[in-house]
């Protein structure tokens, strides 16, 4: 049936019609109430006081059917994958499985055995660092941005003492985005990797990365993208943005700890070696040689974290129900809101203030160390981090100690913000 | 006076408060008595690691006493390193290695206590062990 005869066809066009009709619905009711009772640990309280998390930078909460299914997990298919013919294995195996599926279908990768469970973002970042190892040599050159998480640093920081290449850095300018032109300029054919955070955690800054990726492949770069603080707000079409690695963590998006994805395309990952030895990763073992087993399972060596990883799939099917549209929307109010309220104090300064920023609010009171407004308002039940957020370069380029970073989640209210903004001046106010 | 004299001292200070925002402002009032160490000393060797802020600490030999001075750019920090400095400062090596610091926790500072707590009150009291391990090693 083509197109036009769809349209024509009136019992299909009134679904379509309730679909568009429920999904516009749907965006403008974003029920916070409702979503709010989702997740338990928000009815907590905090020295006292009810719990505001504004640290979802740092990991995201998890709602009850992520928290039920872990339990689930371990109540009734509990048992190690890809090895036994009995039942409870293959049924266990079916569900990391189902569950890996259904990270590609979320990430729209070309095939399901391009998508690796790693433990998560920092390990999926050195899988492939110290995988280049191989195929990158003296004189060549690795880039990051200035923006970088030292977990996409450090790793790359290794790859060039193992390899004598050189670390090369896009700088960026005060309002924490990076330079296009300088990037243009540094790249070149020595040009091996350029590893790019999605979202920078510090400031919040989305990074042109379609950019990037394009100008890279240009002169025959690979690219890996740190999707850590993009996942949470946003779906990355891997296909679309043509990113030959995109890494991520499981509970930065509302599922466990210790699980991550490392997606690669195939020919990536073709070409790296093994990144550790053990069981599962191999096809044939002889004490002369080893040959090893097909992807991805070539780069999960050992028994993973089958419960998480199972789980990892429940967390992006929730997500995927509230919607990240609707998430988006949520988040970037409470980011407006959240910006206004607080500049409203006097010698308050954001850092990162791009158009292009997530829900992420950095920033300082003059004379007053983060430390110690951080320590106040806790006592008055508000979690946010404070510290360098492991990126000391951005510190470095601020010149200044640390910064306060609220990060907001679709669950957080505008009257959570009002009850954070009275707390950053009463902590003002005793400290001043 | 001794540690221990100092310690209830404190303790009995703190006591007059109420709530949390009393004990973080008398903090706060502290940390402006503190001894402040000279710039000179204020290096990278003198840095406590472990602290989110920085904290220098130094220590120096006053007859058989241990004289300590110090700085923070965090106000609590600072007024945490007093109330340490109050009581360590000007005692012998062994009375400061003898000495306990429950009286934090008394204090209702217990958080402060915790290892992992980034503001590193225990990496303070470690500093301020060695530099006495070191006068009496000297000794």
């Amino acid at each position: 049936m083509h197109k036009k005869d769809l349209l024509n066809n009136s019992s299909i066009r009134g679904q379509i019609t309730t679909f568009v009709f429920r999904k516009n619905l749907n965006n403008k009711m974003l029920d916070i109430q409702k979503i709010r009772a989702d997740f338990p640990i928000l009815e907590q309280k905090v020295n006292g006081k009810p719990l505001i998390y504004f640290d979802n930078g740092a990991t995201s909460q998890k709602p009850r059917v992520v928290i039920d299914a872990i339990t689930k997990y371990y109540e009734e298919i509990n048992a190690n994958i890809h090895r036994g013919v009995h039942t409870l294995s293959q049924l266990a195996t079916d569900a990391y499985e189902a569950s890996r599926e259904k990270v590609r279908n979320h990430i729209n990768a070309k095939e399901v055995y391009e998508v690796i469970f790693t433990s998560g973002t920092t390990q999926g970042i050195n899988l492939v660092a110290s995988g280049m190892a191989s195929l990158v040599k003296e004189g060549d050159e690795i880039m990051v941005s200035a923006v970088e998480h030292h977990s996409n640093i450090v790793p790359w920081q290794f790859l060039c003492e193992k390899t004598g290449a050189k670390l090369v850095v896009i700088p960026m300018k005060e309002n924490g985005e990076l330079i296009m032109s300088e990037y243009d300029k540094l790249l070149s054919t020595k040009t091996k990797i350029v590893a790019v955070n999605h979202i920078s955690n510090a400031l919040g800054t989305i990074n042109p990365i379609e950019y990037i990726i394009k100008k890279a492949h240009e002169v025959g770069a690979a690219v890996l993208v740190d999707g850590a603080q993009a996942t949470p707000h946003l779906k990355p079409d891997v296909q679309d943005l043509g990113c030959d690695f995109y890494v991520f963590s499981g509970h930065k998006i509302c599922g466990p700890t210790g699980v991550g994805i490392l997606y690669g395309k195939e020919e990536w990952l073709n070409m790296l070696p093994p990144y550790m030895g053990g069981g599962e990763m191999i096809k044939e073992v002889t004490f002369e040689k080893t040959t090893y087993a097909d992807l991805p399972h070539k780069f999960e060596a050992g028994t993973p974290n089958i419960a998480d990883g199972i789980v990892l799939g429940t967390a992006i099917d929730y997500l995927n129900e509230v919607g990240f549209e609707n998430i988006q929307k949520q988040e970037k109010e409470l980011l407006s809101y959240a910006t206004e309220k607080l500049l409203e104090i006097e010698g308050l300064k954001i850092f990162g203030t791009s158009e292009n920023k997530t829900s992420v609010v950095s920033f300082n009171i003059e004379g007053i160390h983060p430390y110690d407004i951080g320590t106040i308002i806790d006592k008055l039940g508000i979690a946010v981090r404070t510290g360098h957020h492991c990126a000391q370069p951005i510190m470095n380029y601020f010149n200044i100690p640390g910064t306060i970073r609220a990060s907001f989640s679709f669950y957080n209210t505008k009257e959570e913000i009002d009850t954070f903004v009275e707390a950053v001046k009463k902590a003002k106010m005793m400290l001043s | 006076m001794t540690i221990q004299e100092i310690q209830e001292e404190i303790v009995d200070e703190f006591s007059m408060f109420d709530d949390w925002m009393q004990r973080y402002e008398y903090i706060i009032e502290l940390g402006k008595s503190l001894p402040l160490i000279d710039e000179q000393y204020k290096t990278e060797d003198n840095i406590i690691k472990g602290c989110q802020s920085k904290v220098w600490v130094h220590a120096e030999q006053n007859d058989d006493k241990v004289v300590f001075t110090a700085d923070s750019d965090a106000i609590l920090t600072k007024g945490i390193i007093a109330i340490l400095i109050r009581t360590f400062s000007n005692q012998t090596p062994k009375q400061i290695l003898d000495a306990d610091t429950n009286f934090i926790d008394e204090i209702g500072l217990k958080e402060h206590l915790s290892p992992t707590r980034a503001n590193g009150l225990v990496s303070m009291i470690k500093q301020i062990k060695m530099y006495a391990l070191a006068f009496q090693a000297k000794n």
